[in-house]
């Protein structure tokens, strides 16, 4: 196959490895079927079908892949938690909630590439023995909710998807399902309440792992929508040599999408784990802005642990260990965790030395505590507490206490909760409190009282007010 | 609430999308048809849909009360949502906003968490914030209606809401 030529401006960089991008911002590509096929698409569906199930998930399990949705947990082996004696229907679910700030990678899939999904969810519902599945997109994807009605109709008059998939015998559908603005329908059982039409409060597990008891009590998978389109490649390559693209046990590529303070934000698609810190900021996106200083980077979305460009972080080389700067660690999942984050969900932003570390966590204390679906009582309460403190620091109110008693509610939120959100709305809190002490002092000096410092304050003043 | 019979249709074929004992699963997508149809959702619309689900209305109120998407109140002919979130508060959103709410003539001082659309006094535009769009690398972004804008700084807003009539 000819390499794709892109769009002039919106060319990948030199170091970029296309999958699951290959088709974003080509040249004279367009979400048809037409399009697709004639790019070689569904071939990978053609030679699935005749696989047996069990063989695909074995690919999938040798490929090392581990989901792109923010746990990092290997797609391979949650397919392969379906009891084996099961009788009632099993379901996919393609996660496409996409809603974890800075993260803007399946925006792309869906509204350029939708049929990758599509051959990427035929393969992987074949594999899983699903006959049903759903696309849960968030409802502020308007335009790519009917992007994939289209493409899924267009599969079907293909005979890709319907009754009789390509004469194998094996019927798949697929449907659409919009969410309505919340993110906690990102949290799996929270998306299967909603798809099952009623409030998105996410289970406990156990009992209710969605291999065994997920829709309609019946077993589910689900996957982030990058996830899905690696199958197709997987089944392309094979899974053994799909495991050779990337580090061990950080294989494959993935997106990256850098937001915040650098000069060329966007999606870079790399080998996970073959790109640093450093080289995504300052070669990938040209440097932070303006000459300014790095100064901190979430680097897995937003609920990820910050990390403080003066840091020293100690992890794993060879046998032994080594001591790391920022810009020196690999972009990767094991690495991250070992820095004290994660990798998430890809979404890195990027600080400069002009922000104000106060600001930029109430902004983040404001989003959790507007989602937090109000289940778990730390959750709920505590979410609106961390805005609240940090809304009085910014308008001018805060007290010395503050800065302590910021750090104590989030330490208990985190572990009291039924789902992750409790870790995720915490994390900043308590990253950002314990790295960046001094700016938390700051604004509890009582001379800044009356003089909010920025629009964010303004609005910050404006709640407090009306609370 | 007058139902037209294709939307009766719509509603049937998505009610169809899931397995016959699980209608309930059909909420959210007939809301978002009375949502699209009648601008909101009244307690009109609520009981319609709790009707063709066999549900009870508060089944049905209980989402419309959750999830952002859903409004109770009509708002302006132009539904604006511009991003608050993170990576777009560092490009300007608040900036953006307040050029919005200039220029379209919105007051957003009675806005609170439960009421949070400001609707423009010639009823044209409303507008709120939201919680990530997704597109961070092209903030300041915002949906009007169903389109999305991207790299919307104050400058921009003029031309944005001309496209708008």
């Amino acid at each position: 196959m000819a390499a794709p030529k892109y769009i002039k401006g919106k060319e990948p960089h030199k170091r970029e490895r296309r999958l699951i991008f290959r088709n974003v911002d080509r040249e004279g590509w367009d979400p048809s079927i037409a399009t697709y096929i004639a790019d070689g698409g569904y071939k990978q569906l053609e030679k699935a079908i005749k696989m047996e199930p069990g063989a695909i998930t074995e690919e999938v399990k040798a490929s090392g892949l581990r989901g792109r949705g923010g746990a990092g947990f290997p797609t391979g082996v949650k397919w392969g938690f379906i009891p084996p004696n099961n009788t009632k229907p099993v379901y996919l679910i393609c996660n496409c909630d996409e809603s974890e700030p800075g993260t803007f990678k399946d925006r792309y899939i869906v509204h350029q590439d939708p049929h990758q999904l599509i051959e990427g969810m035929v393969i992987s519902c074949y594999a899983v023995g699903a006959k049903v599945a759903y696309i849960y997109i968030r409802e502020e994807f308007p335009e790519g909710a009917k992007i994939l009605e289209e493409a899924i109709e267009e599969a079907r008059a293909k005979k890709f998807l319907g009754e009789d998939v390509l004469g194998s015998g094996f019927g798949c559908e697929i449907y659409v399902h919009r969410g309505a603005g919340a993110y906690i329908c990102g949290e799996e059982t929270g998306l299967i309440e909603s798809l099952e039409g009623k409030r998105p409060y996410p289970r406990i597990k156990p009992p209710y792992f969605p291999a065994a008891l997920g829709l309609y009590m019946c077993p589910t998978i689900v996957n982030n929508v990058e996830s899905l389109c690696h199958v197709k490649h997987i089944i392309e390559m094979g899974g053994e040599e799909y495991s050779k693209i990337g580090t061990p046990r950080n294989t494959g590529t993935r997106i990256l999408c850098v937001s915040g303070d650098v000069n060329r934000p966007g999606y870079y698609e790399v080998e996970v784990g073959k790109v640093t810190m450093g080289e995504l900021i300052d070669d990938f996106c040209g440097g932070v802005k303006k000459g300014r200083e790095l100064k901190a980077v979430i680097p897995g979305g937003s609920s990820a642990k910050v990390l403080r460009a003066d840091e020293e972080y100690t992890v794993k080389a060879g046998d032994g260990e080594k001591t790391i700067g920022i810009r020196d660690i690999p972009m990767d999942f094991d690495t991250m965790a070992a820095c004290g984050s994660m990798a998430g969900s890809g979404g890195v932003i990027v600080m400069d030395d002009s922000r104000d570390m106060a600001w930029v966590l109430n902004n983040i204390n404001a989003f959790y505590a507007h989602e937090s679906c109000g289940q778990c009582t730390p959750c709920r309460e505590g979410s609106l507490w961390m805005k609240k403190i940090t809304d009085r620091m910014l308008a001018g109110g805060g007290v010395p206490s503050d800065v302590k008693t910021l750090g104590s509610v989030a330490d208990n939120i985190a572990g009291r909760t039924i789902c992750a959100f409790g870790e995720a709305c915490a994390w900043p809190t308590q990253s950002f409190v314990a790295k960046f002490p001094e700016e938390f002092k700051k604004h509890t000096s009582r001379k800044n009282a009356g003089k909010p410092l920025s629009g964010e304050a303004k609005l910050a003043a404006e709640g407090l007010a009306g609370s | 609430m007058e139902v037209s019979a294709e939307l009766e249709a719509k509603a049937d074929e998505y009610i169809g999308h899931y397995p016959d004992d699980q209608r309930r699963s059909a909420s959210l997508p007939l809301l978002h048809l009375l949502q699209q149809e009648f601008g909101h959702i009244g307690e009109d619309g609520v009981r319609w849909v709790a009707d063709k689900l066999g549900l009870e209305p508060i089944n049905v109120l209980e989402l419309v009360t959750f999830y952002p998407g859903l409004r109770q109140k009509a708002p302006g002919k132009y539904h604006i949502r511009v991003c608050r979130t993170l990576s777009c508060a560092m490009a300007g959103c608040h900036e953006t906003m307040d050029k919005i709410c200039q220029v379209a003539g919105i007051d957003r001082s009675g806005v609170t968490h439960h009421d949070p659309i400001a609707i423009s006094e010639d009823g044209k535009f409303s507008i709120e914030f939201a919680e990530c769009l997704a597109s961070c690398g092209t903030g300041p972004v915002c949906l009007v209606g169903d389109d999305f804008h991207e790299g919307v700084t104050p400058e921009a807003v003029g031309e944005l809401l001309e496209k708008y009539d």
